[in-house]
C-alpha cells in the first residue's frame, strides 16, 4: 500500500556514516529538532537578557548609565521579535514539530529529509543575520517589534539605516526556512502516517502543530511582502509605506505612501502568528494533561474541530490590533465581532482541559504542574483579551501596560509554560534520562509565582494609564508616585524569574549525564513515540518494522484493562500485559 | 486586503473540506479495531512531492494575493500621486513566449508518459529556453521603462511594476533551477524516462501555475 511504499522503502533511510553526517549535516528529524531547539533557546537567552536590562531601567530609572534611551528601544524591539519568531515559532514547529510528528505518526522520518536539513541551516543563517544587526553601525533597529513605518526607516529611530535592513533581511530568510520546514510537516502528517493511524487517531499535539504550520504557510507571506516593500522604501526610495514626512527639517524624500497599508499587511501576518504559537501549545498541553491525569482527553473531536475553527477564524481578526490606527471605524465593529467569535472555540478547549482533569487521577509531576499553570495563565490572558477586543474598552487602554500584560500572559507566558512542561515530559525520550525533579519543581514555582508577580501588577499600571514603550516616566500628573514602587517590585520579580531559568538550564545539562535512567516509557503513556524499540530512538525510529496502530492515543484507565494505559499499537485481541515496548504488531 | 482575506479563506476552506471528507467525524474511542479497513494517507498512492507542491502553490498564491491587495490598497490610499503606467508593448510578446513555453512543457509531459524519450527531451529543453527568453524579455521591458524615465522610485505604479514582475521572475528562475537539474538527469544515458516522469509532471504543473499568475498580473497591470 501507498504509505508502506513511502515509509518503508530502504533508500529513504540515508543512514548516516560519519560524525559530521550524524550530528552536523544530519537529515534525521530528531537531530534537526535538537539543532532547532538549541539554536532557538540560545537566541532566546539573548532576548531574556534584554528583558532584564529593560526591567532594570524601568524599575530603577537612571541607575544604570549603560542603558541609554536608544538602547532601550533596541532592547524592546529585539526582545519582542526574538521571542515571538526566533524562539517560540522556531521551537514549537522546528523543534517539537520535527521531533514529534514522525514519532507520533509512526513514520521513519520526514518525507523530505534533505529539505528538512536545509530548513535548519537557513534558519541558522536568519539567526546569524539577526545577531549581526547588533554589530552594524547604529546597532539593531529600535522601531518596536511591529516595525511600523514611517518611523522604522526615518532618521531619529535607532538603527534606521542598517539595523532595519538586517532585521528585514533576517525575517525574509526565516520565512524561507520556515516554508521549507512547513511543507515537510504538513506533507508528513498527511502522507506518512503508519497503518491504522487515521487522522482522528492522531494525538492532539500533532493536530496543533499541523494546523499551526498551515497557518504559518499562509500567513508568513504577508510578512515577506511587507519586508520586501519596506526594504525597497528604505534602500531604493520607493513610497509604498512612506508618506511625505518632513524629517529632521529636510524636505520629504517620499510621497503618498500608506503606513496603514503596512499595518494591515503586518497584522494579517501578526494575528495568525499568535495562533502559530498558541495552537502547538494547545495540542501539547492536551496530551500532557491527559497523560498525567491518567484520563482520556475530554471531547477529542471537539478539540480537533476547535483547532480547525481557530485556525480559520484567526485570518479574520487581524485589525483588532489597529483600532487606533485611523482605519475606518466601521471596521472596528466587524473585527470586534470576529474577535468575540474566536473566543468560542478557544473557550471550548479550556472547558475540555478542565473536564479532562475532572475525576482524573492527577499526578502532580513537573510537566503536569506546568500544564495546569498554563490553564490558569491562558484563562487570565484570554479574559483580558476580551476586554481589549472591544473597541470602546481598547481605545483608552491602547499603548498602556494593560496591553503589555495581556499579550505577555496569553502568548508569552502561556506558551512558554507549555514549552517547559513539554521539555520535562519528552526529555526522557530525547536523552534517555529524567530531569531532576527537585530542581524542576523549584524552577516551576519560581517561574509560575514570579510571572504573576510581574504581570498582574502591570494590568493595574495599565489602568492607571502608564504608557508602554517609554524609557522613563516623568512629568505626568495622572501617574501616582507609587507606580514607581510597583515597577521596582516587578523588576525584582523579573530578576528572580530570570535566575530560575538558569536553574532550568543547569538541570538540562546536568541531567544529561547524571539524570535517573528513564527507560522507554517513564510516564506510562499511550502515544507511539513512547513505544519505540530504543530510547533514545535510533535512526529510522522503529527498528525493522513500522508500528501498526489499533486505537486512539487516549486509552487511559480503560475499565477491565490490566494496566491504566493501553498503547496505540496494542492489538485489541492480544490482551497481553500493556506496556511492552515493541513497535511491531504480533 | 479583502481580496487576500478571501483567497486565504478559500485555501483554508479547501484544506478543511479535504480533511472533512476524510471522516473528521469518526469516533476514535469507539473503534479499537483492525487497521486494514482504515486508509492512513490522505490520498494513498500520491507521491509526497505532489502534496508538497500543492502546499507550495498555496503559499505562492498567498504571496501574490497579498502583493495584489497591497497594490489595490496603495492605489486607493494614494492622495493624488497615482499615475497609471503605460505598460511596454513588449509584454505581449513575452506573454506569448511564456504561453508557448508552458505548452511545450505539457508536450514534454505527454511524451514522457508515452515513454518517447527523444521527443520529451526536445520539448523540455525548448520549454526552458523559451522561459529564459521570457525572463530576458522582461529585463528588456525594464530597460525600456528606464529609457522612458520610469525608475523604481519614480511613481508608485512603476514601483509596483518592477516589484510584481520581479517577484514573478524570481519564481520562474527558481523553477528553471529545477528544470536544469532535470535536464542534467535527462541527458545521462542510464536514466529511464519512467524515472523522470514525476519531475517532469511537477515542473509542468509549476509552469502552468506561474503562467496563470503571470496572466493575472498582466491583466491587472493592463487594466490599472
Amino acid at each position: 500500500m501507498a504509505y508502506v511504499a513511502i515509509a518503508d522503502r530502504d533508500h529513504a533511510l540515508h543512514d548516516p556514516q560519519t560524525f559530521v553526517t550524524k550530528y552536523i549535516w544530519s537529515q534525521d528529524h530528531k537531530v534537526i529538532a535538537i539543532q532547532y531547539a538549541i539554536t532557538a533557546i540560545g537566541i532566546g537567552l539573548v532576548a531574556l537578557v534584554m528583558s532584564v536590562l529593560m526591567r532594570l531601567q524601568l524599575g530603577f530609572p537612571h541607575a544604570f548609565s549603560l542603558i541609554a534611551p536608544h538602547n532601550y528601544y533596541q532592547f524592546i524591539t529585539m526582545h519582542g521579535m526574538i521571542m515571538v519568531i526566533y524562539l517560540l515559532t522556531a521551537l514549537f514547529l522546528g523543534g517539537f514539530g520535527n521531533y514529534l510528528i514522525p514519532l507520533m505518526c509512526g513514520a521513519r522520518d520526514m518525507v523530505f529529509p534533505y529539505m528538512n536539513m536545509v530548513s535548519y541551516w537557513v534558519y541558522l543563517v536568519a539567526v546569524l543575520v539577526l545577531v549581526a544587526a547588533f554589530f552594524v553601525p547604529g546597532g539593531p533597529t529600535g522601531a518596536g517589534w511591529t516595525l511600523y513605518p514611517p518611523q522604522a526607516v526615518l532618521p531619529g529611530t535607532p538603527g534606521a539605516s542598517w539595523g532595519i535592513i538586517f532585521m528585514l533581511l533576517s525575517l525574509a530568510i526565516f520565512i524561507v526556512a520556515f516554508t521549507m520546514g512547513g511543507l515537510n510537516y504538513v506533507t508528513t502528517v498527511l502522507q506518512a502516517r503508519c497503518r491504522g493511524m487515521t487522522l482522528m487517531r492522531m494525538p492532539l499535539s500533532v493536530w496543533g502543530i499541523f494546523m499551526a504550520t498551515v497557518l504559518g504557510l499562509l500567513a508568513f507571506p504577508a510578512l515577506l511582502v511587507s519586508a520586501v516593500m519596506m526594504t525597497l522604501d528604505s534602500l531604493l526610495g520607493t513610497s509604498f509605506f512612506l508618506p511625505a514626512v518632513v524629517s529632521m527639517g529636510q524636505p520629504p524624500t517620499h510621497n503618498g505612501g500608506s503606513p496603514l497599508l503596512f499595518q494591515h499587511l503586518f497584522w494579517f501576518f501578526g494575528h495568525p502568528e499568535v495562533y502559530i504559537v498558541a495552537l502547538p501549545a494547545f495540542g501539547i498541553v492536551s496530551d500532557l494533561l491527559s497523560t498525567h491525569a491518567r484520563r482520556h482527553i475530554f471531547g477529542y473531536r471537539m478539540m480537533v474541530w476547535a483547532i480547525l475553527a481557530i485556525g480559520c477564524l484567526s485570518f479574520v481578526v487581524w485589525a483588532h490590533h489597529m483600532y487606533v490606527s485611523g482605519m475606518n471605524p466601521y471596521f472596528g465593529f466587524f473585527f470586534a465581532t470576529t474577535t468575540l467569535i474566536i473566543a468560542v472555540p478557544t473557550a471550548i478547549k479550556v472547558y475540555n482541559w478542565v473536564l479532562t482533569l475532572w475525576r482524573g487521577d492527577i499526578h502532580l509531576t513537573v510537566p503536569m504542574l506546568f500544564a495546569i499553570a498554563f490553564i490558569f495563565t491562558f484563562v487570565n490572558g484570554g479574559l483580558t483579551g476580551l476586554f481589549l477586543g472591544n473597541v470602546t474598552v481598547d481605545v483608552p487602554l491602547s499603548a498602556t501596560y494593560f496591553v503589555v500584560a495581556h499579550f505577555h500572559m496569553v502568548m508569552g507566558v502561556s506558551p512558554i509554560l507549555v514549552v517547559f512542561g513539554a521539555i520535562y515530559h519528552w526529555y526522557p525520550k530525547i536523552t534517555g534520562r529524567m530531569l531532576n525533579d527537585t530542581l524542576g519543581k523549584l524552577h516551576f514555582w519560581v517561574t509560575f509565582v514570579g510571572t504573576y508577580a510581574i504581570y498582574l501588577p502591570m494590568h493595574y499600571l495599565g489602568i492607571l494609564g502608564v504608557p508602554r514603550r517609554y524609557y522613563a516616566n516623568a512629568g505626568t500628573n495622572f501617574i501616582p508616585p507609587s507606580a514607581q514602587w510597583v515597577n521596582a517590585a516587578i523588576t525584582i520579580s523579573a530578576l528572580f524569574v530570570a535566575a530560575a531559568q538558569m536553574v532550568f538550564l543547569f538541570n538540562l545539562i546536568w541531567s544529561l549525564k547524571h539524570g535517573k535512567e528513564a527507560g522507554g516509557n517513564p510516564w506510562r503513556a499511550t502515544s507511539l513515540e513512547w513505544q519505540t524499540p530504543d530510547t533514545p530512538p535510533k535512526h529510522g525510529n522503529w527498528g525493522a518494522k513500522l508500528p501498526v496502530v489499533y486505537r486512539w492515543a487516549y486509552d487511559y484507565s480503560v475499565p477491565g484493562a490490566k494496566e491504566d494505559f493501553i498503547p496505540q499499537n496494542q492489538p485489541p485481541d492480544a490482551l497481553t500485559p500493556a506496556g511492552r515496548a515493541h513497535g511491531t504488531a504480533r | 486586503m479583502t481580496l487576500s482575506a478571501a483567497v486565504v479563506a478559500l485555501l483554508a476552506g479547501v484544506v478543511v473540506w479535504v480533511l472533512l471528507a476524510t471522516r473528521l467525524t469518526a469516533r476514535p474511542w469507539e473503534t479499537p479495531g483492525s487497521p486494514e479497513d482504515v486508509p492512513a494517507g490522505l490520498a494513498p498512492g500520491v507521491p509526497p512531492a505532489k502534496i508538497g507542491l500543492a502546499f507550495l502553490l498555496g503559499v505562492i498564491t498567498s504571496l501574490f494575493g497579498l502583493f495584489l491587495s497591497a497594490y489595490w490598497m496603495r492605489m486607493e490610499h494614494a492622495h493624488g500621486d497615482w499615475q497609471p503606467l503605460n505598460v511596454p508593448r513588449l509584454l505581449w510578446l513575452n506573454t506569448a513566449t511564456l504561453i508557448l513555453s508552458s505548452a511545450l512543457m505539457q508536450w514534454a509531459l505527454v511524451a514522457a508518459r508515452r515513454a518517447r524519450a527523444g521527443r520529451m527531451r526536445v520539448a523540455w529543453i525548448a520549454a526552458g529556453v523559451l522561459a529564459f527568453a521570457f525572463l530576458a524579455g522582461q529585463l528588456v521591458a525594464w530597460h525600456q521603462l528606464q529609457e522612458l524615465g520610469y525608475f523604481v522610485a519614480s511613481s508608485p505604479a512603476s514601483a509596483f511594476f518592477y516589484l510584481l514582475t520581479g517577484a514573478h521572475g524570481l519564481h520562474l528562475l527558481g523553477g528553471l533551477i529545477v528544470w536544469g537539474k532535470t535536464v542534467v538527469r535527462m541527458v545521462q544515458p542510464d536514466v529511464e524516462v519512467i524515472d523522470l516522469c514525476l519531475s517532469v509532471e511537477l515542473c509542468t504543473v509549476y509552469w502552468h501555475y506561474l503562467l496563470l499568475v503571470w496572466l493575472v498580473l498582466f491583466a491587472v497591470l493592463l487594466s490599472t
